[in-house]
């Protein structure tokens, strides 16, 4: 059996869950959660059965942070000085993608960011997210139908 | 479909350095960096340094394959495996002070770990061949406790875990020959003559 050392897995796996964060929680909490995933996959990598999907296996992970994060601000609200008109326009060039995204029901966030920035199948969104494999399919695509509307593509960067 | 989602990935295609650091750093903190590595440029190439928090544990030349002896350390130690160079500054520092001329011996704490038995007491001998000497195979077996093992002995400095800091290159044939090395014949030449001078 081959052990691969946990810097190539950060490597391989790193920007996929980072995207992943940045999709269901936002720039501002996406490095915190991402941090905390790897620490905690960092701790659990020794007893992962080869045979694992890795991927599928970060994701699960990021997940249970995203949820972590969500409850602990709706615990402790932070105070916003200054409500910007419209988020975003931080030299990300994709931000109105973002933030189009930032505003799908949870359910379509997560299915989306899940299927097409990790590239998991609905099977295992499925098993991650809970519900079954239908609904994990269905609200990737009212996801992407929304975006769609929302976010003309004639406007996009290519 | 999935038109629309090209456009979304490009805000990460690779790890901002500062998230891989916070990382190392958390995990440091935790307990969790069984080996921490990196490597270090240096007239006898690239060499991977790896360190366990006992101390510093392995060190290969770039002919051994830093990836392969990555993954050896992930199964013969722990895959808990992470590029963190501060836990190798000191050993950094002083192999530069070493390659510079400036330093004769290292003090850093070693983890012995990769050898065990007869290897380990002749590792153990070896830094007592001073800076600037040899001893021949045989002359080692015997400071070793066993006289007769002198092919041992080559395996042993051959399979040194930690050559340059544990010095197998002082080990050479009677005739005065390099004998192998870990890091070909041409390192060993060069860190003898760089020695000798």
């Amino acid at each position: 059996m081959i052990v691969k050392p946990f810097e190539q897995v950060v490597a391989e796996h790193g920007p996929m869950v980072l995207r992943v964060c940045r999709a269901v929680l936002g720039p501002a909490d996406a490095e915190d959660a991402w941090s905390e995933t790897f620490l905690a996959a960092l701790k659990a990598y020794p007893d992962l059965p080869a045979e694992a999907n890795v991927q599928a296996w970060l994701v699960t992970i990021a997940h249970r942070k995203a949820i972590d994060v969500t409850r602990a601000q709706a615990r402790h609200p932070l105070p916003v000085g200054e409500i910007p008109d419209r988020p975003g326009g931080t030299g990300v060039p994709d931000s109105d993608l973002w933030d189009a995204l930032a505003k799908l029901p949870d359910k379509q966030r997560t299915a989306v960011a899940y299927h097409y920035l990790a590239g998991l199948p609905y099977r295992e969104i499925a098993e991650i997210t809970g519900g079954s494999t239908d609904a994990a399919r269905r609200a990737a695509a009212d996801g992407v139908k929304t975006l769609r509307a929302t976010y003309p593509l004639e406007g996009a960067h290519s | 479909m999935i038109d629309i989602i090209p456009s979304l990935p490009v805000a990460y295609e690779v790890l901002p350095d500062r998230l891989h650091e916070r990382l190392t750093t958390a995990a440091e903190r935790e307990g969790l960096l069984d080996v921490a590595y990196r490597t270090l440029d240096t007239p006898v190439g690239s060499l991977l340094l790896a360190a366990t928090p006992q101390g510093l544990v392995k060190v290969a030349f770039d002919r051994q394959d830093h990836e392969a002896v990555l993954a050896d350390l992930a199964s013969a130690i722990s895959p808990r495996i992470l590029r963190a160079p501060a836990r190798l500054d000191l050993v950094v520092r002083q192999l530069d002070e070493y390659f510079t001329g400036g330093r004769r011996a290292f003090d850093v704490p070693l983890d012995f770990r990769l050898a065990r038995g007869f290897r380990l007491s002749v590792l153990e001998h070896l830094p007592e061949i001073a800076y600037g000497h040899t001893e021949s195979y045989a002359q080692v077996a015997t400071a070793a406790g066993s006289p007769k093992a002198v092919r041992a002995v080559g395996t042993a400095c051959a399979l040194n875990p930690l050559p340059v800091v544990v010095p197998c290159h002082r080990v050479v044939r009677s005739d005065g020959s390099y004998g192998q090395y870990a890091g070909g014949e041409e390192a060993k030449r060069t860190l003898l003559t760089m020695e000798a001078a």
